[in-house]
């Protein structure tokens, strides 16, 4: 009798005419997920149910911080003033339009990077002539600053859109690259030995053995560079732009309004985990789970 | 009958300064299995590497003819394609409905029925090295290479898949190199056994063994031809 099946664990199960200790390994491996239903559910509710824990907690103690005199309105807003200044901004519109233009530039800035950045980061860990000459130049490159090229994207493209976009490239574009160069060099040489054997070569390498072998990585790399894009736009529409949620507190900072920068930096948090949670779904995808299953 | 033949004149290798292989002298004939055994270190995985065409001769003549596919030691199949799509990549002459038919046969002669849709994450390691064979026999394969391909398994599996490659040369017969450090394994599988001598290694004693397959690893035959291996090896018990 199927252990599965009398443990009432899983409805579809190994064959029947596998043998039994390829069944019994089977059904004790950690990838039998067929009799992972009922812990799915649990991990699924806990996914949601520690995080709403933590952050109640914390605003719990803020009100409680706040209400009973341990922290000052001068130094931090209470949740009150936070909720003030909150239905203000909504009331206006302008958290909507911040929102809307951070996001836009984190998109634009992110889709560019990672458009350059992946298929360069390909190149470079997959042509030795171009790893050496272009190298030095990306590790130069990821060592500055992106604030220190302020000046220039004001300079080059003036106060605005296109600054910020700039910076968020400069920022996340030699990290795209060097990460997947890196994730290219760490493809096992088997991989490649049988691609030989099969005829995968040239372009088909590229596309059917380099690129899937490298997307669990690259899935990590790209949620690594989308939390820079968010840090980079603070800074870049602060110094170098008229909107966004980054101007949002510096022209918050410059009116003294405390409730107003927590607000946009809630926001910030808010949509930088939010498109964490969308890379995330990327991991569930056949061709990429692998590499976290495993 | 396959048609894949090897011929190796003087062959040498190194890598540096350090001399791996020294002066190799071998022929196989279409259809023959042929395995290399060897102290650890002697170069059997660079000689393999030499005859799959991973690596050039340092020195040396070797020709192949027909095609050739390895099956590996352990990892050999892409994790991001299911069995069948691990399967499909040694069909690529064929048509989409004829590659089906055909990745559906080779599923249902190595066991693996049900399991078309599995990743090879989810399989047991008999059962992963189990579509590495039908993949590497898929297609037109005239010479399969076997690099140690049942080290990482129990010794009953091994025995299980030893019968198992048997039964698929069986069907569609192949010119084979098997590398292993398993004497018993090459000596149960193999028409001829070679062996290797310390690095820089040479083949320093060939046994032709003319006991049919499936052999049983108990039968005389098998028995004395492992020990005259091991003596060769300089083991005595």
């Amino acid at each position: 009798m199927d252990i599965c099946r009398t443990l009432s664990l899983c409805s579809t199960c190994i064959p029947e005419r596998t043998p039994l200790s390829e069944r019994l390994e089977l059904h004790f491996s950690v990838l039998h997920f067929f009799a992972l239903d009922t812990k799915n559910i649990r991990n699924s509710i806990n996914s949601w149910l520690y995080p709403l824990l933590t952050f109640g907690s914390l605003i719990l103690l803020w009100w409680l911080a706040s209400t009973r005199g341990y922290l000052s309105e001068q130094f931090f807003p209470t949740p009150a003033a936070f909720i003030t200044g909150l239905r203000e901004e909504v009331a206006s519109g302008s958290l909507l339009r911040d929102t809307l233009a951070s996001l836009s530039r984190v998109t634009a800035g992110y889709a560019i990077s990672v458009g350059i950045g992946v298929p360069l980061g390909m190149v470079l860990g997959t042509v030795l002539g171009a790893r050496l000459a272009l190298l030095p130049l990306m590790n130069f490159l990821r060592s500055l600053s992106p604030l220190a090229w302020i000046p220039f994207a004001i300079f080059w493209i003036g106060i605005g859109h296109g600054a910020v976009i700039f910076l968020i490239v400069i920022a996340a574009l030699p990290t795209i690259a060097l990460s997947t160069m890196a994730a290219v060099a760490g493809i096992p040489k088997v991989y490649f030995r049988v691609a030989q054997d099969y005829d995968l070569l040239g372009i088909r390498r590229l596309t059917r053995v380099i690129f899937p072998a490298i997307l669990p990585q690259l899935v990590t790399t790209l949620r690594v560079a989308m939390g820079l894009c968010w840090l980079v736009m603070v800074a870049g529409e602060m110094l170098a732009g008229n909107t966004g949620l980054g101007y949002l507190i510096h022209d918050a900072n410059n009116g003294l309004r405390l409730d107003l920068i927590l607000v946009g930096m809630v926001a910030i948090g808010l949509l930088g985990m939010l498109c964490d949670r969308l890379l995330m779904f990327l991991t569930r995808l056949p061709g990429i789970r692998w590499g976290y299953d495993r | 009958m396959s048609t894949g033949s090897i011929r190796i004149k003087g062959l040498s290798h190194s890598y540096g300064a350090t001399a791996v292989l020294k002066d190799i002298e071998l022929d196989v004939s279409p259809g023959e299995f042929v395995a290399i055994v060897g102290p650890s270190g002697s170069g059997k995985s660079t000689l393999l590497s030499l005859l799959s065409g991973y690596l050039k001769p340092t020195s040396g003549v070797l020709e192949r003819t027909g095609t050739t596919r390895t099956v590996h030691q352990a990892d050999g199949l892409y994790p991001w394609l299911t069995v069948e799509g691990n399967l499909a990549l040694g069909l690529p002459k064929l048509d989409a409905a004829a590659r089906r038919r055909a990745v559906t046969d080779m599923v249902g002669r190595i066991g693996l029925t049900g399991f078309e849709k599995a990743y090879p994450h989810s399989l047991s390691g008999g059962m992963r090295q189990r579509v590495e064979i039908g993949r590497a026999l898929c297609g037109d394969t005239d010479v399969l290479m076997l690099d140690e391909p049942f080290s990482a398994l129990d010794y009953l599996t091994r025995l299980k898949m030893r019968g198992e490659l048997c039964r698929l040369l069986d069907d569609q017969p192949r010119t084979v190199i098997l590398v292993t450090h398993d004497i018993e394994e090459a000596t149960q599988l193999a028409d001829r056994v070679l062996v290797l001598s310390e690095r820089p290694a040479s083949i320093v004693y060939e046994l032709r063994i003319d006991v049919p397959r499936p052999r049983d690893v108990t039968a005389s035959g098998v028995v004395d031809a492992t020990k005259a291996v091991l003596k060769a090896m300089g083991y005595e018990p």
